[in-house]
Formats: C-alpha cells, structure tokens, sequence
C-alpha cells in the first residue's frame, strides 16, 4: 500500500524526464480524479503553502523560486511580462538631416528600440494630439567633425574625429561632415502592440529540478578520484539555505 | 451584446437550445493563453464543474472560446465569476509576497556592506 501510495504522490506532484519525452505533464489534481484526495481550490490553503525566495537580484536581472503555485498560473505572469506590461519608447522620429550612412527607416527602427527610463505609470496612452501628458520629445543634434588636435599618423578614430560616437547607444557611424539632426516623440505602449515597448530582454520558468542520485557517489580511489568532485559541479554556487 | 459602431464586445454567451444553464461556451474577446489557461485552471479546481475547456478559434483573431459544464444544476455564470474572482485573489496574495520578499532581499543585502 505504501508503494501505491508514494506513486500516486510522485504523479501528483512530479514531472518525469524520461530518454525520449517528458512524461505526466499536465495537472491532474482537480477535484475528483483522485479519492481521498480534496483538490478543491482553497485560498487559505493556497496562502499557507505559497512562498516565495529570491536567488539573486541585481541591477539587470533577477532569479527567483515560487513554491505552491501552479505551471499556469506562473506562465500567465511569464506572458504578461513579456507582452502587457508597459514602457515608453520612441514612436515618432522626426528627421530634419540626416547626412550619415545609416539610411533614415534604419536610424528610426533603431531609435525605436533604445529603453528609454521613463516610469510609464505616470504617462498615459496617446490618442491622437500629444501632450505633456502622454509624450517624452528628445532631441538628438550631432555633428562631426575633424579633430584639430590630433597627431598625424593616427589612426585611432577616437582620437582623429570628434562626436563620431553617437552615445547613449553606441553607435559609431558619423564620420566628418556628416550630421543628424532628429526629433523624437516616445509614446506608451505595450509588447503585445511592438516588441519594442516589452520591458523585458526575457522572462522565462522552469520548474525546480529533483535530482535522485541511485547510489552514492564518492571521490576516494582513483581512477574514480575527481567523480565526486566534478559532481559537485553540476550545482550552481547557492548558498545552501536551511530549510 | 452591444456590437455596434466603435463599442465590441467583451464577453458573449452562446448556449445550445434546450440544453440547460449549466453549459455555455463564453466568447471572450482580446483575450488569448494569458486569461484563458490560468482561468481555466481556477474553475477546473471548483467542485461544481465537470468540463472546463478553452480554444483559441484561430490564432490571427484574438478571442477565446471557453467552455463550462456544471453539474447538480448551478449555472455556469456562477463558476466562471468565481473563478475570476479566485484568479484576482491569487494575483494579489502573489504581488503582495513578491514585494516583501524582495524588499527584505534588498535589506539583508545593504546589511553586509554596513
């Protein structure tokens, strides 16, 4: 009875990496489908068995774990942040000059995707008119131009021309004479209407892995003398916690 | 319904005649895996249902079909407004764990460094 009993805990709760595919990969915990068993949704069961642990978190990315939540609940959030949740960017490119070699659609896709670091909760959607309300303009004026003091056999672009990087992005492409001279309006939107507007570079999940090792492993005759040790290094360098 | 002029509809109920409140194929428009798989997760979970589905009719349109068959003679308006209910309830119970578990992060990590 206890083996029964451990297998259907196993099907309950587990997703299997076999050879060839992935097995029970759907939820079956619904009311019903196993006795014994009460699967109807509770909310103080929910929050009791809910928690939350973050890995690591900084400046550009975060990890964190979710335990007590379902595979569907965790992808809405996944979709969401990828396409609904909102940000500003560069809609409309006003191109006065132009003289680069970078061709005007190219310089205004590009534009587009640069994240602008506006919190777009304290804009709204733009109808049609802008307004300060729902509008950022940026100007962007830059000129290039031979840079009189430098040596004469360099051949360091830095160093021969001055503003032939195109900061805040990197772009190098102005040589001399050539100049920009470009009006941007940057809306609100979100990933769903142009990738552009997704605040993420990616959002992704994965359920938590359980590795079973069948016999134990040990590092102390050789040649099985490193096993152990290169093991070990399967394991990302978490520290370990004490629950 | 009110489909008329610049007013789409959200939601449409379409039923089988003669078959009885307890199952109705809601439409719901601007919709797509984001609502309709974490819903139907939620009502599957409500005793009272016997079948829960969701289809996306075509993938250039964006609505769902989403299916409810109750049993014992509820309505299926009742499981799916629940339901909606019980995902607004989760979604809020989550942010409010995400926000102090990440603040407390943040804390613990200024604390080295003093």
């Amino acid at each position: 009875m206890a083996a029964i009993t451990k297998n259907v805990e196993e099907i309950r709760n587990r997703v299997i990496l076999g050879e060839f595919g992935v097995k029970n990969v759907h939820t079956t915990d619904y009311p019903g489908n196993y006795p014994g068993y009460d699967d109807t949704w509770d909310l103080e069961k929910f929050q009791k068995n809910f928690r939350i642990d973050v890995v690591n978190l900084d400046e550009s990315s975060m990890e964190f774990d979710m335990v007590g939540i379902d595979a569907a609940i965790a992808n809405a959030f996944r979709r969401i942040l990828l396409a609904e949740v909102p940000t500003m960017a560069i809609e409309k490119v006003f191109i006065y000059n132009n003289t680069s070699i970078v061709q005007d659609e190219v310089l205004a896709h590009r534009l587009g995707l640069i994240p602008i670091k506006a919190d777009p909760r304290l804009f709204e959607y733009r109808n049609t008119e802008g307004s300060e309300i729902d509008t950022i303009q940026l100007q962007l004026k830059i000129k290039c131009s031979r840079n009189p003091r430098a040596s004469k056999d360099s051949s360091d672009p830095r160093e021969l021309y001055l503003n032939h990087m195109v900061y805040s992005k990197d772009i190098k492409w102005l040589r001399p004479g050539q100049e920009l001279d470009i009006t941007m309006h940057c809306v609100k939107g979100i990933g769903k209407d142009h990738a552009k507007f997704s605040p993420v570079a990616t959002a992704s999940y994965r359920l938590l892995p359980e590795i079973t090792l069948l016999e134990p492993v040990e590092g102390e005759m050789l040649p099985w003398s490193r096993r152990a040790s290169y093991l070990q290094t399967c394991w990302s360098q978490r520290p370990s916690k004490s629950s | 319904m009110a489909g008329e002029g610049e007013k789409k509809p959200v939601l449409e109920m379409v039923q089988a005649d003669g078959a009885d409140e307890g199952c109705v194929t809601f439409v719901l428009h601007d919709e797509d895996h984001t609502l309709g798989n974490s819903l139907r997760y939620l009502i599957m979970k409500n005793g009272d249902v016997d079948f829960c589905g969701y289809t996306i009719t075509h993938p250039s349109e964006s609505k769902i079909n989403f299916r409810i068959q109750t049993r014992g003679g509820v309505a299926a308006t009742e499981p799916l407004r629940r339901g909606l209910n019980e995902l607004s309830d989760v979604c809020q119970h989550v942010l409010n764990t995400f926000q102090a578990r990440v603040n407390e992060f943040k804390e613990r990590q200024e604390q080295p460094m003093e």
